[in-house]
This record gives C-alpha cells, structure tokens and sequence, in this order.
C-alpha cells in the first residue's frame, strides 16, 4: 500500500495487507499524534488496509503558540 | 470497530472515554461536550456577541464552524502575523471557510498596520518568535473585541494545548500563570473583554476529526517558526504518555481545574490598569505590545538611518545587519 506521510511530506509503501495499527507501528508513528485517511473517511485502528490502498497519515499536533 | 451508539462502521476510537463513533454520532459526541463546557463554564449564551479567533487552522475553524452550527452569533477575527507564505495560506483558509458560509469575518494585517511582521518584532525584543505572535494576537483581539463591541473572545485552544500549557507551566513553578490557567478568564477591567476556550475538553486529536468529517479546508502546515518550539516538545512528552495509559491529559488538565488551580489562584496579585500609550489593559505602565512595537521601530527607524543602508549596501530590514547604535 501507499502510505502519504503529510506532515514529512513523503510516500513510503508498505507491503502486504495490513490494520492501520500495525501499519503505525511498522512506521514508528505514535497513533496519538495522527488521524489515518482513506479517500475521505478516517480509519479506525483495527481496519485492514488492501495491498492497492492509499492511506494518508494527517497530523493532529499543532502547537508554537505562547 | 462499530459505533456504541448506532453500531455501524466506527471512524474514530476514543480509548481516554472507551468510546468509539461513526461519522454522524462523533459531531453529536463533540457538540455534547462543547455545549457542556459552555454552559457548565457559563461562557456566554445566544444573545452574546463572540468573536472566534480564527488562525486558518483545524481548531479555529472547527470552533467557529461549531458555535455556527450550534446557533451562537459568532463573528470570525483572523490575524495576518506576515509570516511569508504560511499567513499568506492562513489567511486564505479562512476566507474562504467565512465565504463558503456566508459569515462576517474580520481582518487585521499586521505588517500594513505596523510596517513590520512578528519576526521583526521578536528581533527587536529579544523574544522568540511564538512568545512575540503569541503577545501581539492577545493584544490585538482584546483590542479588535472592544472597538467593535464584543462581549467574549473565544479561542480555538483544546485539551492537548491546554495540558502542555500546565505541564510547562508546572515544570517551572509559574505560580502566576497557573493562577490564570482557565477555560474562562473573566473581565477584571473595562478594558480586558472576558476570553473562553470552548474546546478545553476535546483532545486535539478530536478536533482534527470534526475537521475533515465536516470538510473544513485548513491549514495542515505548521508555522515554520514552531519548529523546535518547547511546547510542541512537551506534546510529544504528553503524547508518549497518553498513549501508554489514555486519559492523562484529560486527568492532568481537568484533575488541575477540579483540585489544583484554586491553590494558586490568590498567587495571581497583579493589579490591571489602562496603558498610558493605547489604553489597552496591562500591569505595567507601558503594555508589553507598545513596549515592543515601539522597540522595533525605533529599530528600524535606526537602521533606515544608517550609512550602510542610505547606501543601499544593507536592507533596512536584513536579518544580523550590523548597524551602528544598535
């Protein structure tokens, strides 16, 4: 699958199908820090994600401010 | 994961409430809480006036889109920082969200106002960039609220922002600014419009997925000077945590209302008067925006003075120019 990773800007791919969790983990992404999106809809973490998928990892975390 | 209430496809897991939602039942979930904190917080009412604070980002624009829905007259107040590109696409994103709605929202460019950005301000003053924006936006929409007649400013902050804000506050023992740490902080003089935070009990995380279920075309991108910024380091700390045990946050911030904030409340003894310059509440003489405005001009205005510039060796406003006086 194609993973876009927004706030990297970078596309990695991940083999296999896989639940958006394990897909995280593979990528060394807290799940807290991150909402998952296919096409429009947000994935929960146990959605099995297909070989041919595209998912985006979308930042949640915001900050700078004083 | 099925939703707990209509057990279809869920779209988001909140494990800090056990909770899972789809689509249609996370906007009931989210306009449930934000209803709680307004009223339990007696923020204001539908006869109110607020003026929503909106930077162009998920929360801004999730709250006023929020308040919008949920029938409150909120006007958006959004401010150009002239930071490059980034405010340039701020500003956009909000415009575009007030038209798309049909809703009023104002506008204060800060370098039209004041000839410079928030960098050169921070330049001018020693600040970091985030502690000089931060400075001139509580200025200016507690100036923009009185001028125009609002009774409350509302700001997008949540509960992620609100428990980084306490843990860094707490790791140094700000006594005073953990006096003034509240969802509300009321008018203490007639000049200070009273300020809300109607997200304080929805997770950051949460806020994001109002955003995108409802369609809202925000800003994804981080300000480039928050790079590096200590509170987004203290997010990472908190984020780490909940996802070890969730609810942390949630028990750091709200436990801190419930049973913290009132040991430190009197330890907040400033006494607020009119600045002698702009009228603006401060504990000063002078206020902190004025103090830093007119720094940074005199700055520049020294700069445009010097022989390196009058001969065109230097740009008045070239970040490290080495300027005589200065």
């Amino acid at each position: 699958m194609k993973v876009l990773i927004r706030h990297q800007k970078r596309e990695v791919e991940v083999a296999g199908r896989r639940r958006v969790r394990d897909v995280l983990a593979e990528l060394g992404v807290n799940p807290e820090t991150v909402l998952v999106i296919r096409g429009s809809q947000l994935l929960t973490h146990d959605v099995q994600v297909a070989e041919e998928d595209t998912i985006e990892l979308r930042p949640v975390v915001s900050g700078g401010g004083a | 994961m099925r939703c707990q209430k209509c057990k279809g496809q869920a779209s988001i897991e909140m494990r800090r409430h056990h909770a899972a939602f789809c689509n249609e039942h996370f906007i009931e979930f989210l306009d449930h809480q934000v209803e709680r904190a307004i009223e339990h917080e007696r923020m204001f009412t539908r006869d109110d006036r607020v003026l929503v604070v909106v930077s162009g980002g998920k929360d801004s624009l999730a709250l006023w889109d929020v308040l919008l829905r949920l029938g409150y007259h909120a006007t958006g107040l959004h401010i150009n920082l002239g930071i490059g590109e980034y405010s340039q696409e701020s500003q956009r994103k909000a415009s575009a969200y007030a038209s798309r709605q049909g809703a009023e929202l104002l506008i204060v460019d800060i370098p039209q106002e004041y000839g410079m950005n928030v960098e050169e301000f921070a330049r001018a003053t020693g600040r970091v960039s985030c502690s000089a924006c931060g400075l001139s936006k509580r200025y200016l929409f507690n100036r923009v609220a009185l001028d125009e007649g609002f009774s409350v400013v509302a700001t997008g902050h949540n509960l992620d922002d609100e428990a980084a804000v306490l843990l860094g506050n707490l790791m140094h023992w700000q006594t005073e600014s953990l006096a003034r740490q509240a969802p509300v902080l009321p008018s203490t003089h007639p000049h200070l419009v009273r300020k809300v935070k109607p997200f304080y009990r929805i997770a950051e995380r949460e806020t994001a997925a109002y955003a995108i279920i409802r369609g809202i075309d925000y800003i994804v991108e981080e300000c480039p000077n928050s790079v590096g910024a200590r509170s987004l380091l203290i997010k990472e700390a908190l984020n780490l945590l909940e996802q070890a045990a969730p609810g942390t946050k949630q028990s750091l911030y709200w436990g801190f209302l419930e049973r913290g904030r009132s040991v430190f409340v009197n330890m907040d003894d400033a006494s607020i008067h009119a600045c002698i310059h702009c009228g603006q509440p401060t504990t000063a003489e002078v206020c902190a925006f004025c103090r830093m405005t007119e720094r940074a001009a005199e700055r520049m205005r020294i700069r445009r003075l010097s022989p390196l510039a009058a001969a065109g060796a230097v740009p008045a406003a070239q970040e490290g120019a080495v300027v005589p006086g200065s």
